[in-house]
């Protein structure tokens, strides 16, 4: 009491005749629920990032000395003011305004939502008669018909029906202020005034990228999700009869999830106040959970039929599953699948076995999949597909400062003056990361985005940079150089906490702003101010993502970013640091729990006898002594016959891989593999034996998102069929394979597993069990975890961070007559990785449902194509057909194709090339030319 | 459970989401504009600039204009969809006639015959070729019935004068004589401001000085003009000064008058009042209907900055079409780019105004009295007042049924009857005076027998009326009160800014219940309750005046069919 004491502004007055205190900038509102009276209310939204607008005028209250009576929402109380929240005037006038609102409105059994906040609030006033005033609505006082004027039901996931509108404006805000999408403006004027996206268009032909925040704001049922309204998509016809927490499965944002049930039917998902999402979802997040409930589902154990021979040209996009794969008992297919693991490990040794876990899993089952393939087959070889995001950051960042992860949460960019982001696009692939950087953009922090294609971010930026692909060491050594020539670096944080200045020093020498600037496609003087901005700005941080890492100077790549950041001083402060935004939802879990051929759990080399031998007495056997193999060298044993049987948990290789031509060869000459999955990807058609597992919302568990937050998931709904939980799984497989683990509850693995990281300390299950999120490190048992790191030195033998200078290499394959097109990769809004989920996801693949690739109007144009045809892609590897369409965001000479569709598989054409330090792929940078498609064209 | 389909109407796969717009159509918007700032604060000159060389606003010009000025297209079309001046064209609607002829509908017009004109009209013309619009009023109720085309003004306007016109290219404003730089400098002008800038005159006493005459605000509010530029002057710099010239209560058409003849009046003023207050920058906001008074002010600015004295600098901000933008802070959003939505106050824009810095806003008339005031004293300005307690000269606009309807200098605190009798020539031939509006629509309606009070500040209050802008209609018996009630809540109706829901249903609903002729008084009472207590600006809390007083005053007529 005393600590809220001292916080009060001192700002006395009556409320309700009770004397109060305000807090510095709390409105009455806000004092008047804190004192336990909730004025009702419509356009204001008592949720972070909504500004109180004050239109509705619900929240009314009188103001003795005033004529008119004061929106509560938005007004602060002054010192002796005397405010009445609930005298006669005031209730007449609130009851007016609700009444007013309510005769424009449908009627409320037959609206889109009879349960909306609206009309809750509405109730609150207690019984009302019918409203008495006329209307000119189509809609008003009846069920809205479809053909009102005021009826869209354009989009795929959302209904929007203005019959029902208020014109509060809560959805622009929401797609303004708090997803900065800026596609929902309040247009017109008077009785006509309201929500429309972009110039009044059709919601689904608009530039919406279905976020869903303007349906979680809408405090009536104009903007609803379709799964809640009848065919006519005007009226509700379906109520949750559960709703339960959840965390996001998609990508390493970490958005925690509430999510509706009908049964065991999942019917909406609503942003949950986390820490990494404050509320947030991305179209993913809200609108792609119907994966699960997919039909594809597999609901029992599958082995390969005998006369089913495997061929690298498999595809069973369209075929009978029973004609390759006969149904089995688990007990059966837990013999058959661990079984070919022994008999290959038997007859050819553990080095002939390799496992694939998956980013996608808990903490735990990557925990536990990596000890069955150490424990279980002496063997390194346990990779995953971090392998092809971030393994050159986590190189250069273990190199650098000696941790794989952030140096600081992507909310640190509220506390930021500059925000460099660079090969990154985070409004498609980190959607509600993306919404602080334009949010603190906005309020006039510089934001600095590099990136060979344009994109919408630069739409906020101060520094927008298109810069030559696969020229990022050049840059960013420019820019350096001219810190250092110029001496804007902080020589004290220098001096105190980095070795390797004068090495530095002396190598970007040769990188000259004016040297460089054809290199990069940058005027010199403009990278001098980008240097500059960068430097000279009080707090700085840089976000990069795998247009930095998926390149063969991907190592290169971070170093430079991270020589940036240290020389100056722009790290372990609020509003500083670094950070590789993550992928998938747990790609910083299963890395830190040792899914990585090099290293033990908390990146304990597997070579150090010390800490090998503290696993073998922990795991009570004898444990491979040298570093196994990654994901494309294993590609690569497989295909040279070297490794015989691969177990694939949650990954799809045969899509996520480059060259797949190989990638498929490799796995097709298996003589075991197992596949466990909850769909038939495109890996499992290769299975011997598949697996039938659980969906995220389906397990118990724990992930880690980008920011080092560890979040706690718990099953909202069960498995399909007879499909399993993962670990139960896992720990069968164990059994067959003669290992004793006996784990009968996950919390008993968290455990095991955090007693082997120090950097869990302080963080117990139980803890986890009743936080549900804590950030790693913690100092303290109940203190908050530490966001940002390295404030006092590095974890390193000496304390200090390494500044390690880098050469000019360039991309492996340039362009020449015969490719001449430059071909990157990557992923779209709507779907993530190999679309293994997304592509089952009905919403999702009904925004984005046919493979294309993107290239500029202007090279269509000259090249003699139009947009919309049918063309053929082509690299030294490989060739696939696809749709063209015409993208400005593409610079000429260039062509961008998303990985996730099967039907089009763009890794047929990357390059397996490989960065020596992080053994990452060039996914970023391959040769191509374009063709019209032939018919007879197929992968 | 079958619910709503997610088939929907497949976006085009060979796009990226939303409306595409190509290099050609940003070269073209690109090089009309020229070389105007890409700032937030100028979409609605591009929009003008646009509307003007191409009769209407394309989805895509709108989509390229957001590119080139970095705004979200929905951030461009909102503003853009706000103002009645600009014709938006999406794909596939069609595009406006290339003549547009506004005819001004406010009471005054109304009474002399502007709808019949407009039936006239709709009947007379090759609707491909032009379009009529009942405009809200455009400031020419001296000449009802009153209409525009293009940059033209056409006063006493008929169907042929219209269409005789309607040929011609009527882009450019017609100039009047007036008096110009030379004119003005030639008659002492200026020699007030020089004094202020010499500090002959320091800022202090010709503070005291507007407190002393008790010069008020006239644009409607009637804040004293010397205390607000004790406020503002108290606030940290940068500081910043707005002109309204938003002169859109009908009824109203002083300060054009004033501007289009003698505009140097004004610029003194604001000069004098922008050095005092310590301001860096003048935007002068003048409505769209207004296009002689732009055009003297884009040429006398011009002068001013020619001359040989030390001018702080000044910016012409032109109107769209929005009565709403005359309350100040609306006004500052629509300088600011956009649309003109009141603010809340707390703050008040003397602390947190245009651009978030303290701002000095003052009416048109109210400037241009501040260089004889400085000039002739406090109290030779107080000393013009009717009797004791009113001070000043005041401009009235007189509309309606009388014989000389115009801008009637005359003192503050006149008995209406006086203003009539000794100022306007008396009634019009044949009209026998039945009821006012004391203060355009805005500020109640009343009988006859009431003008015998004193036109000011303070007087009509009283009633639950006000003076406001000085805009004075007189009604006779030829003329319905229930149908003057009706035009002007049908005026509110079409300009509230539809940002609160007491204004913007509240007009609705009185529009609604007068044309269904709801006889109910509790309905009519409780949307004047919630318009007057819960409006966010003045707009709302005033529009129902006219029906209070209708029911209060004129009992027959609000219950006559």
């Amino acid at each position: 009491m005393t600590d809220l004491a001292a916080d009060l502004s001192g700002i006395k007055f009556t409320l309700d005749g009770e004397q109060v205190q305000a807090f510095a900038g709390e409105t009455i509102w806000q004092v008047a629920k804190r004192q336990g009276t909730l004025i009702p209310h419509l356009c204001w939204r008592d949720a972070p990032g909504y500004r109180a607008d004050g239109n509705c005028r619900v929240c009314m209250v009188e103001i003795e000395g005033e004529r008119v009576l004061a929106a509560s929402c938005i007004r602060t109380p002054s010192e002796g003011m005397v405010v009445n929240t609930a005298n006669a005037r005031v209730q007449k006038n609130r009851e007016l305004v609700f009444e007013l609102l309510a005769c424009d409105m449908p009627a409320r059994e037959t609206s889109p939502n009879p349960q909306s906040h609206f009309w809750l609030q509405y109730d609150l006033l207690g019984q009302q008669e019918q409203p008495r005033f006329p209307s000119g609505r189509p809609g008003a006082g009846k069920q809205i018909p479809v053909d009102s004027a005021f009826h869209d039901a354009s989009h795929p996931s959302i209904a929007v029906n203005l019959d029902d509108c208020i014109a509060c404006g809560l959805c622009e805000r929401a797609c303004r202020e708090v997803q900065v999408n800026d596609v929902i403006g309040m247009a017109s004027r008077g009785m006509g005034a309201g929500p429309v996206f972009d110039v009044k268009d059709p919601m689904g032909l608009s530039s919406c990228v279905a976020c869903g925040e303007c349906v979680q704001a809408c405090p009536t049922g104009a903007l609803t999700e379709k799964t809640l309204l009848d065919v006519t998509a005007t009226r509700r016809e379906v109520y949750a009869d559960a709703v339960k927490p959840s965390i996001c499965p998609f990508c390493g944002v970490g958005c925690q999830t509430e999510v509706s049930l009908k049964g065991n039917h999942i019917l909406k998902v609503d942003g949950r106040q986390g820490p990494a999402n404050r509320g947030k979802l991305c179209v993913k997040g809200r609108f792609g959970m119907d994966y699960v409930m997919s039909p594809e589902r597999l609901t029992t154990p599958l082995i390969r039929r005998n006369d089913a021979p495997k061929s690298r040209d498999a595809n069973m996009q369209f075929a009978d599953i029973s004609s390759v794969f006969r149904e089995a008992s688990w007990e059966e297919a837990i013999a058959f699948a661990a079984g070919g693991m022994n008999t290959v490990r038997d007859t050819f040794g553990g080095q002939a076995l390799a496992g694939f876990g998956s980013a996608k899993g808990t903490n735990e089952e990557a925990y536990l999949f990596q000890k069955y393939i150490r424990q279980g087959f002496k063997t390194n070889n346990v990779d995953h597909c971090t392998r092809l995001c971030h393994a050159s950051s986590v190189a250069a960042l273990m190199e650098g400062v000696g941790s794989g992860a952030v140096s600081a949460p992507f909310t640190a960019a509220d506390d930021s003056d500059c925000i460099l982001i660079i090969g990154c696009r985070p409004e498609q692939n980190h959607p509600v990361a993306a919404t602080y950087l334009k949010q603190a953009a906005k309020r006039g922090a510089k934001l600095m985005v590099f990136d060979p294609r344009k994109q919408e971010m630069m739409r906020h930026a101060s520094h927008s940079v298109i810069f030559n692909p696969g020229r990022d060491v050049p840059m960013i050594n420019a820019m350096i150089h001219t810190i250092i020539e110029e001496e804007i670096y902080d020589l004290q944080y220098v001096q105190s906490n980095t070795v390797g200045f004068e090495a530095l020093a002396e190598k970007v020498r040769d990188f000259s702003p004016e040297a460089m600037a054809e290199i990069c496609g940058v005027e010199a003087q403009y990278l001098r101010e980008l240097a500059r901005t960068f430097a000279q700005s009080e707090r700085a941080i840089i976000f990069w993502g795998m247009g930095v890492s998926q390149h063969v100077h991907g190592t290169d790549n971070v170093r430079t970013l991270i020589a940036l950041s240290l020389i100056t001083g722009h790290i372990g402060r609020p509003g500083t640091g670094i950070h590789p935004l993550r992928g998938q939802n747990n790609v910083q879990g299963s890395s830190d729990a040792g899914l990585i051929p090099m290293v033990y759990p908390n990146y304990k080399p597997v070579e150090d006898p010390a800490v090998r031998k503290r696993y073998e007495e922990a795991w009570d056997c004898s444990l491979d002594p040298h570093n196994g193999l990654t994901v494309v060298e294993i590609m690569h044993a497989m295909e040279a016959g070297e490794i015989r049987a691969l177990y694939v948990q949650g990954e799809n290789p045969a899509m996520s891989d480059p060259d797949q031509n190989h990638a498929r060869k490799a796995l097709a000459s298996l003589d075991h593999l197992v596949v466990q999955d909850i769909f038939l990807t495109e890996t499992a058609w290769f299975a011997d034996v598949i697996l039938p597992a659980s969906a995220q919302p389906e397990k118990p568990g724990t992930y880690t998102n980008s920011n080092r937050q560890i979040q706690l998931g718990m099953p909202v709904r069960k498995p399909p069929g007879s499909a399993r939980q993962d670990w139960h799984i896992l720990m069968d497989m164990a059994k067959a394979s003669g290992l004793d683990w006996g784990y009968t509850e996950i919390g008993q693995v968290y455990t095991e597993m955090a007693s082997f990281m120090p950097c869990f300390d302080n963080i117990s299950w139980e803890r986890l069990m009743r936080e549900t999120v804590v950030c790693y490190p913690a100092t303290t048992v109940d203190g908050p975890g530490e966001e940002i790191l390295f404030y006092d030195g590095f974890p390193t033998a000496d304390g200090r961070a390494k500044l390690v200078p880098t050469d000019l290499v360039p991309p492996h394959e340039l362009p020449d007559d015969d490719f001449p097109m430059v071909l990157t990769t990557g992923r779209l809004l709507e779907h993530w990785h190999t679309g293994a989920m997304t592509r089952r996801a009905t919403h999702l693949n009904a925004q984005e449902s046919v493979p294309v690739v993107s290239m500029h109007p202007r090279d269509i144009g000259e090249q003699g194509f139009s947009r919309g045809q049918q063309v053929t892609v082509e690299t030294r590897r490989g060739a696939i057909s696809l749709t063209l369409r015409a993208d400005r965001d593409v610079t000429p000479g260039m062509l961008f194709i998303p990985f996730c569709f099967v039907e089009a598989p763009a890794n047929f054409l990357t390059s397996p090339q490989l960065d020596p330090f992080g053994k990452i792929p060039e996914f970023k940078f391959s040769a191509a030319r374009i063709k019209k498609a032939n018919a007879e064209t197929t992968i | 459970m079958q619910t709503a389909p997610i088939t929907f109407k497949r976006r085009d796969p060979s796009l990226p989401k939303g409306r595409q717009i190509s290099d050609q159509d940003l070269q073209d918007i690109s090089k009309l504009l020229a070389d105007m700032p890409r700032r937030t604060d100028m979409v609605i000159e591009a929009l003008h600039v646009i509307q003007d060389s191409r009769g209407h606003i394309s989805a895509t010009a709108i989509a390229a204009l957001a590119e080139l000025f970095r705004l979200a297209q929905a951030e461009v079309f909102e503003v853009a969809s706000f103002y009645h001046h600009f014709d938006i064209v999406r794909e596939g609607e069609a595009i406006p006639a290339p003549v547009t002829i506004r005819v001004s509908t406010c009471v005054s017009c109304e009474l002399a015959g502007a709808y019949a004109l407009i039936d006239q009209l709709r009947a007379a013309v090759d609707a491909d070729r032009v379009r009529i619009i009942a405009s809200p009023c455009i400031g020419q109720c001296d000449g009802a019935p009153a209409a525009m085309i293009g940059k033209r003004i056409f006063r006493h306007a008929t169907v042929q004068s219209l269409l005789a016109a309607s040929d011609a290219d009527n882009n450019q404003a017609l100039l009047p004589d007036y008096q110009d730089m030379p004119a003005y400098l030639a008659s002492g002008g200026y020699r007030v401001l020089a004094q202020v800038l010499d500090g002959e005159i320091e800022a202090d006493a010709a503070v005291a000085s507007m407190s002393d005459a008790g010069l008020r605000g006239l644009g409607g509010a009637g804040f004293p003009a010397g205390r607000k530029w004790g406020f503002v002057r108290a606030y940290p710099g940068p500081r910043l000064m707005t002109i309204n010239g938003d002169e859109g209560e009908p009824g109203t058409f002083k300060d054009r008058e004033l501007l289009e003849r003698a505009p140097h009046r004004m610029l003194e003023g604001a000069q004098i009042a922008a050095r005092v207050v310590g301001c860096e920058r003048i935007y002068i906001y003048i409505r769209d209907e207004y296009p002689t008074a732009r055009a003297i002010l884009r040429r006398e600015i011009t002068a001013l900055e020619a001359s040989a004295l030390d001018i702080v600098p000044m910016e012409i901000r032109r109107g769209a079409g929005a009565y709403i933008c005359g309350e100040e802070s609306a006004m500052i959003e629509s300088i600011e780019g956009k649309r003109g939505l009141p603010r809340h106050k707390p703050p008040f824009i003397a602390e947190v105004g245009l651009f978030g810095r303290p701002t000095l806003n003052h009416n048109i008339e109210t400037v241009a009295w501040i260089p004889d005031i400085l000039q002739h004293g406090p109290q030779w300005f107080a000393d013009q007042g009717w009797v004791e307690g009113h001070n000043g000269p005041r401009s009235f606009s007189v509309s309606g049924r009388i014989k000389n309807p115009g801008v009637k200098l005359a003192p503050a605190g006149i008995p209406l009857i006086r203003l009539i009798e000794d100022f306007c020539g008396g009634m019009a031939e044949g009209h026998e005076f039945k009821a006012f509006f004391p203060g355009g629509a805005s500020g109640g309606i009343f009988p006859a027998h009431m003008a015998d009070r004193a036109m000011d500040f303070g007087t009509w209050e009283k009633e639950g009326g006000f003076i406001g802008s000085h805009a004075v209609v007189i009604l006779s018996q030829e003329d319905s009160v229930r149908d003057a009630a009706l035009n002007t809540m049908r005026f509110f109706q079409h300009e509230s800014c539809g940002q609160c829901s007491p204004c913007r249903n509240g007009t609705d609903k009185m529009v609604r219940l007068l044309e269904a002729n709801v006889q109910s008084e509790a309905l009519y009472q409780d949307l004047l309750t919630v318009m007057g207590d819960s409006s966010i600006c003045g707009l709302g809390q005033a529009a129902g005046n006219c029906v209070k007083h209708l029911m209060k005053h004129f009992p027959a007529e609000f219950a006559h069919d």
